[in-house]
């Protein structure tokens, strides 16, 4: 058996071409901002063909390459556009080294099999650059945010001081103004107000119903489970229309317990959903088994259905906390300004675009569903792992 | 069982109680689905009253139209005598206003003529300012040459009490029907005032309703009364002929002369029913006119044009979310699984960031001072003086929204490739398919019941977005539920924005029910 070799890589007719067109597409970029962009274009090819030739030759480690030629280039930015080119000239200088070794290295190869055609190895490629791109685009537009919420400035943008990394140009100002302004303390508040509330209720209740529905025999079952989801359904506008004109006959519009019993409702759906999802893997043979040991109705939900189903009724529980926590159509209508939550008073500041304190809350907010996201994905880990347990 | 065994052959079966074995399990299966329904009881009764019980409500404003009836009920009865032809010559009797002259005193003490004029302003507009002008004049009208007269004739006719005493007597009804009927809203505005029915002198509407009476009736039936009141009543009947009567008619063209108009009394006779359809021909652009339905004027033609809008940029939506989700679903399903899963929090996150976060960050990038322009220029892709529109039009919208809507694409489509086995791709290419042909031959077709349910979903998300579009959309960008907002907290015509929602539920019901179809209620997964 012959040991297999990857298949050597030509680096005059294919590497130094590739490395020359990548040079000349980012030295363009920068040529035309520095106002020069055929001189950019033609430095840049240059520049990449000349880097990879001498990073193939002289040096074959992957890291010491990289290293040395980010560190060149960013010096070399730095000499082109003070502080600020060090970032543009550490990403050119990665970029390049980068691609040079993937292109001669030849695991631009990997993932696609030996016997895959040029066209076939440029498609796989193309693929994943454009899932990359798509990540991107899911990705970017949140984390822009995070940067910008530190602006020393009352703008939505970058500013040349946070381009050129002077520590003038951040500054803590807008969480100060989110953690002052009484506005934004009393949404805090009426937030952390109405979202448990409704959880709480969306929770026990939808909790029994759900065990009630897993139940062998239940009549009408499929019109029930229709009713019971149909809020998670129905256009947010038309939820937030009904009840604005049935809780104003009722004296419920603008109260604190009109929005509460607003937002149990909107988060009883997702309780429902993911409960009785939790339940499909519940062994029933332990509740019977616990009853023939004595053990009275009560004490067999607590003591042996209950822990068995809370991975599921806990993330059942955050879906609807996070449905009340992030809901603005309908408090919107049914709330009045003493109920204004954390999403209004950030709908009617985006709307009047009055501060980007707004960028700030969006910081704090990413930060509380990557908590989330993560609680979720532990408790789906323990819920499967106990699922495993009892087999259902 | 060993009762059972026990007993003869022919016997039932019987359960260890005695009970045949048959009914004892009719009794457990009841009791246990009684258990079953006293644990969803609850939670189907909160349901059903904070959720469904409003939602009912608002189809029921959607037809609903009790305020023409319940403001004016004598002038509606009155006009049923009366039909609608083109041409101010048609303009209804004199029976007629003097309907809508009692009907509009009462209205204008309780102040509810301000809203039936809104109400029918949405129909023809000039109702509502008509009205008011209306409420503003009725009490000036010259029908007090009715009471002087009557006090003339017999001081008595200026005794409240002695009204009161006339009133209450149970035969006058049948002889003066209109002024029992009058008496009847000025009970009622007495008392709204708090004042005592007994120490009041009667407004020059009862008094007018008093002549009509009395012209109208033959001596003989006033005649054959014997009520309280019963000799001015007779003494005021011989002398009513000799009275100075007044035109109503006229009192009403003094006020504003469109009372003339045919086409005033049409819309009040097309809306007098308690149900109408009007609000829903306003939402398909046509409206009720009392020659029948016609379309509205051209410029008014909006509610088509956002329908259309709204289907049209939901289409565009869910088209792009298919494009971009199609990828990177399918590159997840056939990673290792590891590594799906760390590139899965990447779909996550976004699902998970409030939507407020989202919408404010597309802001941020998209505006003409904002980021991705500011890259643009730095670049020299686009001069600084002629940035890119690229927010507050259809453009922004379609952006953010497939944006905010890409996960709940993502994630059903993930779910239906995970389960797609790779040996089937893997048999079509080893029989000498092309990669193109086992992809769109053999793949594809399998992974189709997951871009259906992913693209129900997220069309059904998007025709009832408001959020995103009310903030990104700007003028052109707008879908149909931002006008359904605004008018129920601008323009307050409620009943209108009951009936848009409702055909934007019936149609997301619909939708639903397609996708119910396709993938099951069940199987609605979260992530």
């Amino acid at each position: 058996m012959s040991k297999y070799t990857k298949p050597a890589v030509d680096l005059v007719r294919f590497v130094l071409p590739l490395m020359a067109l990548a040079g000349a597409v980012l030295g363009f970029l920068v040529g035309t901002a520095n106002g020069t962009s055929l001189l950019g274009t033609v430095l840049g090819a240059i520049c990449g063909a000349a880097l990879a030739w001498a990073l193939s030759s002289f040096i074959p480690s992957k890291r010491t390459g990289i290293l040395a030629s980010t560190v060149i280039f960013a010096l070399a930015g730095l000499l082109i556009a003070g502080p600020a080119g060090i970032v543009g000239g550490v990403i050119v200088g990665f970029v390049l080294s980068w691609l040079s070794y993937w292109l001669s290295s030849g695991s631009y190869r990997a993932g696609t099999p030996i016997y895959a055609t040029p066209g076939q190895v440029l498609w796989h490629n193309t693929f994943k650059f454009i899932c990359g791109a798509i990540f991107f685009f899911l990705i970017a537009p949140i984390l822009t945010i995070i940067p910008l919420s530190f602006n020393a400035e009352n703008f939505f943008t970058f500013t040349p001081a946070m381009l050129s990394f002077d520590p003038e140009g951040y500054s803590f100002k807008h969480y100060r103004d989110f953690f002052t302004n009484p506005d934004w303390q009393q949404a805090l508040k009426n937030s952390v107000q109405i979202a448990p509330a409704a959880t709480l209720i969306s929770v026990s209740l939808g909790t029994l119903a759900a065990i009630g529905l897993s139940q062998p025999h239940v009549p009408f079952r499929r019109a029930i489970m229709a009713i019971l989801i149909s809020p998670m359904i129905v256009p947010l506008i038309i939820s937030a229309a009904g009840m604005y004109f049935f809780y104003s006959r009722i004296g419920l519009q603008g109260t604190y317990i009109g929005v509460v019993l607003a937002h149990a409702a909107l988060g009883i759906p997702f309780v429902i959903i993911t409960v009785t999802a939790t339940l499909v893997g519940f062994d029933k043979s332990l509740t019977r088994a616990a009853a023939n040991m004595g053990a009275n109705p009560v004490t067999t939900f607590f003591k042996v259905q209950m822990p068995l189903i809370l991975p599921g009724v806990i993330s059942g529980g955050l879906f609807a906390f996070i449905t009340s926590f992030d809901e603005v159509v309908v408090v919107l209508f049914v709330g009045s300004a003493g109920q204004k939550t954390l999403p209004w008073q950030m709908f009617t500041g985006l709307r009047e675009q009055i501060s980007p304190t707004i960028l700030a809350v969006a910081t704090l907010l990413v930060g509380v569903s990557m908590l989330l996201l993560t609680t979720l994905e532990l408790l789906r880990r323990r819920s499967e792992r106990l699922r495993g347990m009892s087999p259902g | 069982m060993t009762d059972a065994t026990n007993s003869p052959s022919t016997g039932p079966m019987l359960s260890a109680d005695g009970t045949p074995l048959k009914k004892s399990l009719q009794i457990a299966l009841r009791r246990q689905k009684l258990r079953a329904l006293a644990l969803i009881a609850p939670l189907l009764l909160f349901v059903l009253i904070s959720f469904i019980a409003p939602i009912a409500d608002m189809l029921f404003r959607s037809v609903e139209n009790e305020i023409v009836s319940e403001t004016i009920p004598r002038t509606v009865i009155a006009l049923e005598q009366w039909d609608y032809e083109d041409g101010n010559a048609a303009a209804p009797s004199d029976d007629v206003y003097a309907a809508l002259y009692v009907d509009l005193s009462e209205a204008e003490e309780f102040k509810t003529h301000t809203r039936l004029g809104s109400r029918l302003n949405y129909e023809t507009t000039g109702m509502s300012s008509l009205l008011r002008k209306t409420g503003r004049g009725i009490g000036r009208m010259d029908t007090d040459e009715y009471t002087k007269q009557f006090e003339a004739l017999d001081p008595k006719w200026e005794d409240p009490a002695a009204w009161v005493a006339m009133m209450q007597s149970p035969g006058v009804a049948n002889i003066l029907p209109e002024t029992a009927s009058a008496w009847q809203s000025w009970q009622r505005m007495v008392t709204n005032k708090n004042d005592v029915l007994s120490e009041e002198q009667p407004e020059d509407f009862i008094y007018t309703m008093l002549y009509r009476d009395l012209i109208a009736q033959p001596v003989s039936a006033v005649a054959a009364y014997s009520g309280p009141g019963a000799e001015m009543l007779q003494a005021a009947d011989s002398a009513v002929d000799g009275f100075e009567a007044i035109s109503l008619r006229e009192q009403f063209l003094d006020i504003d002369k469109d009372w003339a108009d045919a086409q005033i009394w049409g819309t009040i006779k097309a809306f007098s029913s308690p149900y109408t359809a009007g609000y829903f021909l306003s939402s398909v652009d046509l409206q009720q006119t009392p020659a029948g339905i016609e379309q509205q004027p051209e410029n008014q033609q909006i509610y088509m044009l956002l329908f259309g809008r709204t289907m049209f940029m939901s289409m565009v939506i869910m088209g792009s979310c298919i494009l971009l989700g199609y990828p990177i679903a399918y590159l997840l399903s056939n990673l290792p699984l590891r590594t799906s899963n760390l590139l899965l929090i990447l779909v996550l996150l976004p699902f998970w960031t409030s939507l407020l976060v989202r919408t404010s960050a597309w802001k941020v990038l998209l505006q003409q001072q904002g980021v991705i322009n500011d890259i643009l220029v730095w670049v020299g892709l686009v001069a600084d003086g002629d940035r890119l529109v690229m927010i507050n039009n259809q453009f922004g919208t379609i952006v953010a929204m497939t944006h905010i809507l890409l996960p709940f694409m993502i994630l059903p489509l993930y779910s239906v490739m995970k389960t797609i086995p790779p040996t089937y791709v893997r048999a079509a290419k080893s029989l000498g398919a092309t990669n193109w042909t086992a992809f769109w031959r053999v793949y594809f077709p399998q992974s189709v019941p997951g871009i259906g349910a992913g693209s129900i979903l997220v069309f059904i998300l998007s025709i009832g977005y408001y959020i995103t579009p009310e903030l990104v959309g700007g003028t052109t960008g707008t879908f149909i539920s931002n006008r359904i907002a605004y008018h129920i907290s601008s323009s307050l015509n409620w009943g209108l924005a009951a009936a848009l929602g409702t055909i934007l539920l019936a149609v997301v019901l619909l939708l639903y029910w397609v996708y119910d179809r396709i993938v099951g209620i069940d199987n609605v997964s979260l992530g």
